[in-house]
């Protein structure tokens, strides 16, 4: 039986009859169902899958997607103020051409001869983001800040012997349940209470709850709730005290202004590089770094590939490989290995590096700069809004900040919906997984926003609030 | 003029690009720089000053990250050159990575995947401002409701390893709803499924038993029933697993697991020889997921980024991380219904999947259809088979299992007789057939067959393509017996020679980063 489909599709040489027949001929078979006798009849499909019709050409194609697409309304055309985990940030147009190019989309598990250009980016996107975060170990990314998290707290387990991790309540409550369902199995998370008037990470609470027990005290900087945490180095002794690890989650964008954990006893950083030059992607340009001290008791407890540099047999020629592959589940030990390895998000982690070489030193300073500029911009101009308070923490902010609107009257939910009437996507509603606030948005502003789209938020906000 | 012979496929003259070039940070010249950032207007900051002086004193950066300082035009030729370096899909007969399902991205998906209606959305806008992305994600699902026999898809795993770790996650989930989570401590793989499905399941604390092949390469039967029990919480298998072999048996295996009250999830990765033919509901299974950068050819991205599309049967929605995409007839929408049972998993990544990939996915079903999907598998095989067929002619090849039948997308061969012979091992083929601008994969470790060497030629390359690899290979067996010097110290023509490999594996020596070099090349004066 010949396939009823195409004798012609771009995508499948092969599919012309000619050429089939003369392949069947070679191989000993009469026809194309002869392939798939190992599959028992019971087990056949009898009838072509419910799918729709093939669109045949590209143009077709092309015009059907873009209709579909349409019904989005973007950031681009629209002033956008949701941050909460997946931030806008300029792409610089050279991490877009980098990324796009061939060679590296199409590349996988190649090696460090035939792929070695993707092993070199690779190791020097560690090496900018070492330099960044002031640590010598960085992996090949992994999925997202929460599964940096995750790992970054199974890794302290593993080093500790420990079976509790402190995790601060104002996290995002997704990225905690990513690391809830991770840790599972065997590490209990625990989480700490922060103070109402700054948001700070509660350190009475957090001595109450450490014990010799504890593997890892885990918090954020800048807090999910944008705020900066200003004790980072007594949570860290606090968690050496009991010999547990300190492991802090950062913003990497922050580090050109912010001191990097590293030098306040981070013993583990982990993060997101979306903000280094990934496009939102709704959602889909999460990637997740890990570092650590260049010591073997951590490293050894990576579960990512990490690519290191080597010498070759000619001199003056740099190599590469993967450092200590049998840790990895790829080695010979498997599921004793350390966690898992798979394919995760090797493309973002080359665009960070790009992204990095591009902005520099003086770069990364300046980004941190304005941003705390114009974000501080905004927590004064709605704060001059009747009703409206524009930081609702006493405590200095980054890019986020928590927008309080619990005098209005009004909640975020309507609020928001009036704003979208005026093109304007504001904050994060965080009414129900952080109740203890009532009616509170998380807004955030960067280096994208003009000061005209900030005031013209605040004009809308005060049309929409009658004040 | 005279005629130039250019007969043979074998491309003698092939060198990769080799640019000799630099560690980023050795093109670092002070005061240069590859972009300007946006300064805050004037009135701002007449308004709050210099943005930074309120950071409290001991957590202001004081010295700059030693990043390096390159101009623009310089740090675009450096990465152009790093992907030069590089032998993607793109500019090779990529049939050479065996159970990674390399084949074809059409370009026109990566235009569509850089629309700004998708690279610029938030994933908390309102959902009647993202209606297009969810009609995708949610369509997508549906085709593969239909592709796979399950009810309901997850497209948040972010690559197929990750849907392991979900699929377990989802057994744990199920077995503690029953109240069994403390008795049924063990999940079932085999040998020839990836690694992942028995790393994953550990992760979530399962115990891992393994089930070796019979003597025609199929999972064996007799131990598998030796292996179930009460404690089973679930199978989890690729089928046909990385030897190409198809387990015929399958159903028996899925009836038995569910006899004794586990769950059967099905590793799809190597699925591009079966669409249309089979599907995990027939065969089955409770669960399984596709890798939509194998499969669907989204492309793999170097590594990621990617999406695991987990389906399961409608038992087993409420355990799915949330949120489900759903239609209510007028609009799509994110449903967090499932949030609210108990035994609910919760998140495996954060928001809904790698959306643009899911989108590219999409894009390459509608490209084909129900009738180019099960050509796409007819091909792929056919490639296989035939590959499989010119390749086992060869005196020193072999593929150990049964003989005489068909393997379905890939074949994991031995080149023990090559290494017997010549004393030429499969990695140094393996380095050798990069100097003829090719390469294939050798296998997952532990070497369970001898010098192995994985091809999986998928639907993308043409007869041939496959008839020059097939010659390359065939050229350089033939050294191995002629001129075996040739290959131990290969690559030539490639980027590097051959590494030094035992200093990835010293801690004093290891190199993770530039610094890091810096400061032990440095100690070794």
């Amino acid at each position: 039986m010949a396939i009823k489909g195409f004798k012609n599709h771009p995508y499948i040489p092969n599919s012309v009859p000619e050429v089939q027949k003369e392949m069947l001929k070679a191989i000993g078979l009469n026809n194309l169902e002869e392939l798939h006798e190992e599959v028992p009849e019971a087990i056949k499909l009898k009838d072509n899958m419910k799918l729709p019709e093939a669109i045949p050409s590209e143009y077709e194609l092309r015009r059907h997607v873009e209709e579909i697409l349409k019904k989005n309304i973007n950031c681009k055309d629209n002033l956008n103020f949701l941050g909460a985990g997946c931030w806008q940030h300029y792409v610089p147009a050279i991490c877009d051409e980098i990324n796009s190019r061939g060679e590296f989309l199409t590349a996988y598990g190649g090696e460090p001869y035939n792929d070695f250009g993707r092993f070199q980016a690779l190791f020097e996107y560690e090496s900018l983001v070492g330099e960044l975060v002031d640590m010598d170990v960085v992996n090949v990314p992994t999925m997202d800040w929460g599964q940096a998290a995750a790992t970054s707290i199974r890794m302290a387990s593993r080093i500790t012997g420990r079976k509790e991790a402190l995790v601060p309540k104002s996290m995002d409550k997704d990225r905690f349940l990513i690391m809830k369902n991770y840790c599972a199995p065997d590490i209990q998370l625990i989480q700490v209470d922060y103070e109402k008037e700054t948001g700070q990470l509660n350190l009475e609470d957090l001595k109450g709850k450490i014990s010799e027990k504890t593997a890892a005290a885990y918090f954020e900087n800048p807090s999910f709730l944008g705020f900066i945490e200003e004790n980072g180095r007594q949570i860290s002794d606090l968690a050496h005290r009991f010999s547990a690890l300190s492991v802090v989650g950062v913003d990497p964008i922050t580090l050109g202004v912010l001191k990097p954990p590293s030098q306040y006893g981070a013993d583990i950083i982990c993060g997101d590089l979306q903000p280094l030059g990934i496009h939102m992607n709704y959602g889909g340009g999460q990637s997740g770094f890990i570092a650590t001290r260049d010591e073997e008791k951590y490293v050894m407890e990576f579960p990512s590939r990490i690519f290191g540099m080597a010498p070759t047999g000619v001199e003056g020629e740099y190599g590469f490989g993967d450092v200590a592959f049998d840790r990895t589940s790829f080695g010979h030990h498997r599921e004793h290995g350390k966690e898992y390895v798979g394919t995760q998000t090797a493309l973002w982690g080359i665009t960070a590096g790009v992204y990095l070489a591009l902005m520099g030193p003086k770069g990364m300073e300046e980004i941190g700069q304005t941003i705390m500029q114009k974000s501080q911009y905004a927590v004064m101009r709605l704060n001059q809004i009747a009703g409206v308070e524009g930081s609702f923490f006493n405590s200095v902010n980054f890019k986020e900040f928590v927008v309080d609107f619990n005098k209005t009257g009004k909640t975020v939910k309507e609020i928001n919906k009036k704003l979208l009437q005026k093109n304007i996507f504001g904050g994060k509603d965080l009414s129900s997984n952080f109740p203890e606030l009532g009616q509170c948005a998380l807004y955030c502003v960067t280096e994208i926003h003009l000061k005209t789209d900030i005031d013209r938020l605040a004009a809308a906000l005060e049309e929409v609030l009658n004040v | 003029m005279k005629k130039i012979n250019r007969d043979s496929r074998v491309r003698k003259n092939f060198h990769q690009a080799k640019w000799d070039e630099p560690i980023i940070f050795e093109l670092s010249q002070k005061g240069e720089r590859g972009i300007l950032v946006p300064k805050a207007e004037e009135d701002v900051v007449g308004v709050v000053g210099d943005g930074v002086s309120g950071i409290p004193d001991h957590l202001k950066r004081k010295e700059h990250p030693n990043l390096p300082e390159i101009s623009q035009p310089r740090v675009l030729r450096h990465y152009m050159r790093l992907s030069q370096e590089t032998l993607g899909a793109d500019v090779n007969i990529e049939i050479g990575q065996g159970t990674c399902t390399v084949k074809y991205s059409p370009k026109i998906n990566e235009m569509l995947a850089k629309l700004t209606d998708i690279t610029e959305l938030h994933p908390l806008q309102d959902e009647s401002t993202v209606q297009g992305i969810l009609e995708i994600m949610y369509k997508t699902g549906v085709f593969m409701n239909e592709i796979s026999g399950m009810d309901r898809f997850s497209f948040q795993s972010g690559g197929g390893s990750q849907a392991v770790m979900a699929m377990a996650s989802v057994m744990r989930a199920y077995h503690a709803d029953k109240g069994e989570s403390r008795t049924r401590d063990e999940v079932i793989t085999t040998i020839y499924s990836h690694p992942s499905d028995a790393a994953a399941p550990a992760v979530m604390g399962y115990r891992i038993i393994y089930i070796h092949p019979d003597e025609d390469g199929y999972p064996d039967f007799e131990a598998f029933k030796a292996a179930v029990s009460e404690r089973t919480a679930g199978f989890i298998v690729a089928n046909p697993e990385d030897t190409g072999v198809y387990n015929p048996r399958v159903k028996e295996f899925t009836d038995l697991i569910h006899s004794h009250g586990g769950l059967c999830g099905y590793d799809q990765a190597n699925a591009n020889g079966l669409f249309g033919v089979t599907r995990a509901r027939e065969a089955g299974f409770d669960m399984c997921f596709f890798n939509l950068h194998k499969s669907f050819s989204t492309p793999h991205g170097c590594g990621g980024p990617a999406v695991g599309a987990m389906g399961v049967t409608k038992e087993l929605e409420k355990y799915l991380p949330a949120p489900l995409i759903d239609y209510d007839g007028d609009k799509y929408y994110l449903n967090y219904d499932i949030c609210r049972d108990p035994f609910n998993i919760g998140k495996v990544r954060m928001f809904y999947g790698v959306a643009p990939v899911v989108l590219k996915a999409y894009a390459w079903i509608m490209a084909l259809g129900a009738e180019g999907l099960y050509e796409v598998a007819k091909v792929a095989v056919l490639n296989n088979n035939y590959l499989f067929r010119k390749l086992m002619e060869v005196d020193c090849i072999d593929a150990p299992y049964i003989k005489g039948k068909q393997r379905v997308e890939q074949v994991r061969y031995t080149l023990q007789k090559l290494a017997e012979d010549t004393g030429i091992t499969t990695g140094d083929v393996q380095r050798r057939m990069m100097d003829f601008g090719m390469h294939y994969w050798t296998s997952h470790h532990p070497y369970y067959i001898p010098e192995p060497m994985t091809l999986e030629p998928t639907e993308a390359p043409s007869k041939e393509d496959l008839d020059e690899y097939i010659e390359t290979l065939k050229y350089i067996i033939k050294e191995a017996y002629e001129s075996p010097e040739i290959i131990k110290t290969a690559p030539h023509r490639s980027v590097c020679h051959q590494v030094d490999e035992r200093t990835l594996d010293e801690p004093d020596e290891w190199a993770i980063s530039w610094r890091s070099y810096l400061k032990k090349a440095k100690d070794k004066g």
